[in-house]
């Protein structure tokens, strides 16, 4: 990279074409992101519905109450249900299933790979619209488990809260884990076998080599897939959406699905109100990511 | 390896491979029913029939006579191609230029851009609607494809794999009176080509993927994704699950196809700017 630094002429004229290359991009990122940001921050202040924007009386009025109602309260705790349930789940079982194809005595290791990974390549609004249909009160599943004798009647999982919150949580599992199972895998990829050969002849069984060289070393990829999951949970929309539509009364919504209803759901439009609750995860999102690279850093 | 001790690693793989094929079933099976479902009647489908059917084309026609299948699919192969051609070439310079011509302010600015990682999209949603609608692109493929042109995980993945690029040659390219644009043109792209498929796979999978943003922009059914499409099916009180698995079908197919065709290409794109 030092070669660049000749000539100072030269250079100069150099690292002007530098910053041509990167201006449509730097620019696109001020425009499309910082400066949305910033105006939800403003219109956060403003309470009203569509044009008839006013200034929030007191200014804080968006924030006060979106702590006093309901349903976006029950839209953040459902949001870190997933969160609590779905990420620690998902990301285990990926490492495991990354760590046991990652084994070269194994025999169909590519056609399992691709098996596991297949749920990813469905498109979202996709595979929330199967999970829909397996679990609806006239599918597959209640087929099966009336015919098993499990259930007697046709049971509407997607009718009640638990079952209705347990469903998102395996299509989002079923979607996501082949995903990050990927990741893994280059990361293992990359351990030199003869790691593993030394921690063998130290006597380390597989649980210690597990624990003591995989996990350290996978360490930076783990603290990017914590990071993405809890960035993507947060925002968790399309299943939301289409899988549950919310219900039953609203015990499966998620926060973006909530402002997305606030702010264009039939006839609403409150713009303030929703600028608020999306500025909230907006820190939730970085505080969030902030810790994880926190707690990442202190353990390398 | 004599052939009695890999049998013995193979007999002590046996609750690997159960495992295995538990897990690839369930990653499977879901895709499996979605395909058969689409080959059979509504009623045939709820009474729990997984085998394929003779129904495929009724529900076919059931799908193109109920929705404007065409259109929408034409509407999402448009806005994800544009997307993906667009978004290659504003962050692939980006990407050249921080890495190649990087300097202690470049530096900064990179850092700064990559702050726009932890917003999420619906942060600024609204703004953005209202930034659209003002200048008239509402239901364009403008409104669909600007905010997401330039993405910081983009910008990072070309200026990554940058690190790679030799540097040497563009010395010497600049010797034959080659400018940093014909650099780049002849240069950097030939030699990135496998970038380049990377993210032209993860920005089109993520453009056809997309669903509240165009749901926000797109309101004219004229405009509608796939996606939307399929959303619309479900919405009733009744469903049809021949056509709905129909029409899932559709909106799947072309990311099966490129995750079939360029499955190494998709690995590395998600995997793109962790190297």
């Amino acid at each position: 990279m030092s070669k660049q630094r000749n000539g100072l002429n030269i250079q100069g004229k150099q690292q002007r074409a530098g910053w041509v290359f990167l201006a449509p991009a730097a620019i696109m990122i001020a425009i499309f992101s910082f400066y949305p940001i910033i105006q939800a921050f403003i219109t956060s202040f403003t309470t009203g519905t569509g044009v008839n924007q006013k200034v929030a009386d007191p200014l804080i009025y968006n924030y006060t109450r979106m702590f006093t109602d309901k349903t976006f309260l029950r839209s953040v705790g459902n949001t870190f249900l997933y969160l609590a349930i779905e990420v620690p789940v998902m990301l285990v079982l990926a490492i495991l299933l990354a760590q046991l194809l990652n084994n070269k005595d194994l025999k169909f290791r590519g056609l399992f790979r691709t098996m596991v990974f297949l749920p990813c390549a469905t498109a979202l609004v996709s595979y929330a619209l199967i999970f829909k249909s397996l679990f609806a009160q006239d599918g597959l599943i209640n087929t099966i488990f009336v015919n098993l004798g499990i259930l007697e009647n046709n049971y509407n999982f997607l009718g009640n809260t638990a079952s209705a919150r347990v469903i998102i949580i395996i299509a989002l599992i079923w979607r996501w884990t082949g995903y990050n199972m990927v990741f893994y895998l280059a990361g293992l990829q990359n351990i030199e076998y003869s790691v593993y050969e030394a921690a063998k002849i130290d006597g380390a069984n597989g649980w210690k080599t597990f624990w003591k060289i995989t996990v350290p070393l996978l360490m930076p990829t783990i603290v990017m897939t914590v990071i993405m999951s809890i960035n993507g949970t947060l925002q968790l929309f399309d299943e939301s959406m289409n899988l549950t539509q919310g219900g039953p009364a609203f015990s499966t919504i998620t926060m973006s699905h909530y402002i997305y209803n606030v702010a264009f759901g039939r006839g609403v439009g409150k713009f303030g109100y929703a600028s608020a609750m999306s500025f909230f995860i907006f820190i939730l999102v970085a505080i969030l990511s902030a810790i994880s690279m926190k707690v990442g850093d202190t353990r390398d | 390896m004599t052939k009695k001790n890999s049998s013995a690693i193979q007999r002590r793989l046996i609750p690997t491979y159960i495992f295995l094929i538990i897990v690839s079933f369930i990653s499977v099976f879901p895709l499996y029913w979605m395909v058969s479902a689409a080959t059979n009647r509504s009623v045939d489908v709820a009474r729990g029939k997984i085998t394929f059917g003779t129904y495929m084309v009724t529900n076919f026609q059931n799908l193109t006579a109920q929705t404007d299948l065409w259109g929408a699919l034409g509407n999402s192969f448009l806005y994800a191609l544009v997307q993906t051609l667009v978004s290659l070439l504003v962050c692939s310079l980006a990407g050249f230029g921080f890495e190649l011509y990087h300097d202690k302010w470049k530096d900064k600015v990179f850092s700064i851009l990559l702050l726009a990682m932890m917003i999420p999209q619906v942060a600024t949603m609204i703004p953005l609607f209202k930034m659209i609608s003002s200048v008239g692109l509402l239901n364009t493929v403008w409104a669909f494809i600007l905010p997401s042109i330039s993405t910081p995980f983009l910008i990072m993945m070309f200026r990554q794999n940058s690190r790679n690029f030799p540097v040497d040659i563009m010395e010497a390219a600049r010797l034959d009176g080659l400018s940093e644009f014909q650099i780049y043109f002849r240069m950097y792209m030939p030699v990135m080509k496998s970038t380049y498929a990377a993210a032209a796979v993860i920005t089109f999978m993520n453009a056809w993927n997309s669903y509240l943003w165009p749901k926000v922009v797109m309101a004219d059914t004229r405009a509608q994704t796939m996606p939307m499409l399929i959303a619309n099916l479900a919405s009733g009180y009744t469903v049809d699950y021949g056509v709905l698995m129909m029409g899932v079908l559709f909106c799947s197919v072309p990311t099966m196809i490129i995750f079939f065709v360029l499955q190494k290409q998709f690995a590395e794109g998600i995997t793109g700017s962790v190297k």
